[in-house]
This record gives C-alpha cells, sequence and structure tokens, in this order.
C-alpha cells in the first residue's frame, strides 16, 4: 500500500487484460468480451429477425408460442439462461465448451430482445407500404421481405447498435462459468496480486466503459444521421 | 437426459424448497431496497442533470454516462472488492459490520438502477410543456420549488411505467449478488443443484419465480397504462 493507486500492477498485466495468453495460448481478456459479443451480436440478429416475424405472424400457431418463449426469455434474467444452457447442452449434445454455451446463452436472451426491436422497426413503416406492396401483386411475405423489412431494419440500426453495447456489458456474466473474458481475467489477477482490486476493477470498469461508449456515441450518431435522411 | 428421473418434490417440499423460499425473500428485500434508494437517487441526479449550472449539469452527465456503460458485475466486484481504499474509514467499519456483502449489492444495484431512472424521469419531464416552468418561475417559485411541486409530480405520474420496468430489470439484475455470495434466489436455486444434483427442478423453480414476478408486475402496468394515463388523458 506504498501508493494510493499503483499503476505498476495495471501495466504489468496489460497484454493479459487485453488479449490473455493470445498468440501463444488461447484468446482472452478484452479480446475475448470482444469476440463473445460479436458473435452473438450476429447471430442474435438473425435471431430476433426471425423471433419477431413469427411474433407478428397471422398464424396464431405460430405467434403465440413465439410470444410466450419472447416473454419467458424476457422474465428471467442471464444469469438463470446461462445456468440453463450450462446444465442443459452437456444433457444434450455431450460436452461444450464454455464460450460455445455463453454464446449459446447470450444469442437466445438478447434474440428475445432484438424481437422487439424488429417488431418496432416494423411497425415503423406506414402501412400503405404493405397495401401497396400487395396490390401490385406481390404475396404478403414478399411485401414483408423487399418492401418492409429493408425499410424497417435500417430504422433498426441505432436500436441495434445498443442491443451491441448491452452485450458487451452481458459478457461479464461469461466469469460465472469460467470463461477468461475481460471480468474473470481481472479477478484472477485480483487473486494473484491479492492487495490491488481498487485499481483492477476501476481499470477494468475504464475499458468496458470506453468501448461501450464508443458504441452508444456511434448510436447517437446514426440516429441523427436517419432523422435527418428522413427529414429531407 | 431421456434416463434423468424427475423427482419435483425436491424442490417442493422440505429442506430445499425452505433454501428457495428463503432465496425469493432475499430477491425481494434486495430489490426492493435498492429500488427505493435508486429512485431517490435517481431524481437527484435527473434534476442535477437538467440544472441551469453547467458544472452541476456536468456532473451528472458524466455520472450517468459511465455507470450505463460499466457492466453492473463489475460494479458490484469494485464496491465488494475495491471500495475499501477510496471510502472513508467510518464507513468501512460500519460496512464491516453490516451484512457486507448485502450492502455492497444494494450499493451496486443501487448506482447502477439510478443512472438509468434518471433518464427515465428526466424523459418524464422534459414531455412536460416548458411553459409550466415558466408559469412557476414567473409566479415566484424557485428553479427547485418548482420542480418540486409542478413539474415532478406530474413528470413521475408519466414516469411509473419506466420505472415499473426499472424495477423488473432491478429484479433480475440482483441475481448477480450470487456472485460475492448473497444468497438470494439464483444462488439457493445453484446450491440445490449441487446439493442434489436436481438441476433440472431446481432451475425450473427459480425460473418460474422470476417469470412470475415479471408477468405479475407488467400486468400491473398494463392496468396502470389503461386505467390511470386514460383516466388522465380524458380529463
Amino acid at each position: 500500500m506504498d501508493q494510493f493507486f499503483n499503476i505498476s500492477v495495471i501495466a504489468d498485466n496489460f497484454t493479459y487484460f487485453m488479449i490473455g495468453r493470445f498468440p501463444n495460448g488461447p484468446l482472452g481478456g478484452l479480446g475475448l468480451t470482444l469476440y463473445l459479443a460479436s458473435v452473438s451480436c450476429v447471430l442474435s440478429f438473425f435471431g430476433g429477425l426471425i423471433l419477431g416475424l413469427l411474433s407478428i405472424s397471422r398464424f396464431r400457431a405460430v405467434r403465440y408460442p413465439a410470444v410466450a418463449f419472447i416473454n419467458l426469455v424476457r422474465g428471467m434474467p442471464l444469469l438463470m439462461v446461462i445456468f440453463w444452457m450450462y446444465f442443459l447442452l452437456p444433457a444434450l449434445f455431450g460436452k461444450v465448451a464454455e464460450s460455445q454455451t455463453v454464446i449459446m446463452a447470450l444469442t437466445l436472451f438478447t434474440s428475445a430482445y432484438m424481437s422487439r426491436i424488429v417488431v418496432a422497426g416494423i411497425e415503423g413503416i406506414p402501412k400503405g407500404q404493405t397495401e401497396a406492396a400487395i396490390s401490385t401483386g406481390l404475396k404478403p411475405w414478399q411485401a414483408m421481405l423487399y418492401i418492409v423489412l429493408p425499410q424497417g431494419l435500417r430504422n433498426m440500426i441505432p436500436s441495434f447498435v445498443n442491443q451491441f453495447v448491452s452485450l458487451i456489458k452481458d459478457t461479464s456474466l461469461a466469469f460465472i462459468v469460467g470463461v477468461s473474458e475481460l471480468t474473470h481475467v481481472g479477478t484472477q489477477i485480483n487473486n494473484r496480486t491479492m492487495a490491488y482490486p481498487t485499481e483492477i476493477f476501476v481499470f477494468i470498469a475504464l475499458i468496458y466503459f470506453i468501448v461501450c461508449y464508443a458504441f452508444t456515441s456511434l448510436s447517437r450518431w446514426l440516429e441523427q444521421r436517419l432523422a435527418w435522411r428522413k427529414a429531407i | 437426459m431421456l434416463n434423468y428421473q424427475f423427482d419435483w418434490s425436491t424442490v417442493t417440499s422440505g429442506k430445499y424448497f425452505d433454501w428457495l423460499a428463503s432465496g425469493v425473500k432475499v430477491t425481494l428485500q434486495l430489490s426492493a431496497l435498492s429500488i427505493v434508494l435508486a429512485f431517490i437517487l435517481g431524481l437527484l441526479i435527473a434534476v442535477m442533470r437538467m440544472s441551469n449550472n453547467k458544472p452541476v449539469r456536468w456532473i451528472a452527465h458524466a455520472y450517468l454516462e459511465f455507470f450505463r456503460n460499466t457492466p453492473l458485475l463489475v460494479q458490484i466486484f469494485f464496491w465488494y472488492f475495491g471500495s475499501y481504499k477510496i471510502l472513508p474509514t467510518a464507513v468501512n467499519d460500519w460496512l464491516n459490520s453490516t451484512n457486507f456483502e448485502f450492502a455492497a449489492a444494494v450499493i451496486a444495484l443501487t448506482i447502477y438502477t439510478s443512472a438509468f431512472i434518471a433518464e427515465d424521469i428526466r424523459s418524464g419531464v422534459l414531455s412536460i410543456p416548458k411553459e409550466q416552468m415558466e408559469a412557476a418561475r414567473s409566479a415566484g417559485f424557485s428553479y427547485l420549488r418548482s420542480m418540486q411541486y409542478i413539474i415532478l409530480p406530474q413528470a413521475v405520474r408519466l414516469t411509473v411505467p419506466p420505472l415499473v420496468n426499472q424495477f423488473l430489470n432491478l429484479a433480475k439484475n440482483s441475481s448477480l449478488a450470487m456472485t460475492i455470495g448473497v444468497m438470494e434466489l439464483t444462488y439457493q436455486a445453484r446450491q440445490v443443484e449441487s446439493y442434489t444434483f436436481k438441476g433440472f427442478e431446481a432451475f425450473t423453480a427459480a425460473t418460474v419465480v422470476y417469470v412470475a414476478i415479471s408477468l405479475v408486475i407488467t400486468a400491473l402496468v398494463n392496468i396502470y397504462n389503461e386505467k390511470v394515463l386514460n383516466i388522465h388523458k380524458a380529463a
């Protein structure tokens, strides 16, 4: 406790914080955090798109299960979803790597939230568009796929970026099943050095903040740009 | 999976039921205490955020951005492991004399949630016409008194649905407190799983409780939206 804020514990472990033991070992730290968030984001984009479309289907037999599933997942804490996956995936598929368990859990969880963004984006497109498309001879699914979705998706982009920020924050929960992303690396170094918890957790919080704030600002900028494009 | 023996009695009665029930109790205590504190803190931050004083506004803005853009788990770890260095000795002594795990979780959840609540309150306030403030000021109320008597009472009514949503998020987020050893619902479900290997039953029980909380409260918000806010609009 020689000085109030010990920088050396950060400096000594900086590479480990950023990329783990990569390239000599598995990717870890911030690199793994971004990897987990990106893969889950892409997967849950498609998951959310499918769930969202199912949840506004004209057929009750399709709509009800989709809505029930979305509400079920949205009612659960992410930690619970991770434990479910951690427990169910090996029972169903045999051995599954921890990072894949986490990606599955994050995808499932975020898809439910993405689906609401998709629905809001679709509902934001005037009904007249669908009616016009159908009256020109397109089938309802073609009207959705070629007319409504391309316009709706563009409006959804800021919300998707926000969801990506949530995902980056949520990857910290991978810590619980021992995936060595940034938070896990932090607790590891904390357990090893013992004396500098304040420094380590403030530093980690700052890294998350820098990354998340950059994307939050991007989302705000996109929102303004979209509003401007709509205005002309 | 196919030769798994379901045994629901594990979680519906006896010792393990008591564990889960005590977990539900802790989850509700943690959420209820944190939401009250977060509301008070969020209100304060929201008022600071809309202040005419630039440094005050800037502090509130930095607070909001920082705590919204950092994972809750890291904040929990910070308060649990790392806060002793920045807190005064008296506060540390007091915290150590209480149930520190619980206290750290309450602090982290309160601060994290207050940042979201402040933004909800702010958008509620921004939806109140500016003339209300101008009229209040010209009637001789100070800025804070206009907020207190004119703007906030109206804004809070509009803010109730998003606030209830924040409460739901908080109840779900409180599950992270298990990482520092607070024996709330998720912790107990995990505990039951490791003692009995009845993971499916234990997690189902916990999931049912979480989803039930969420469905009941969502239904209440819908009623509030229809009854209270519609009456308000019609009047």
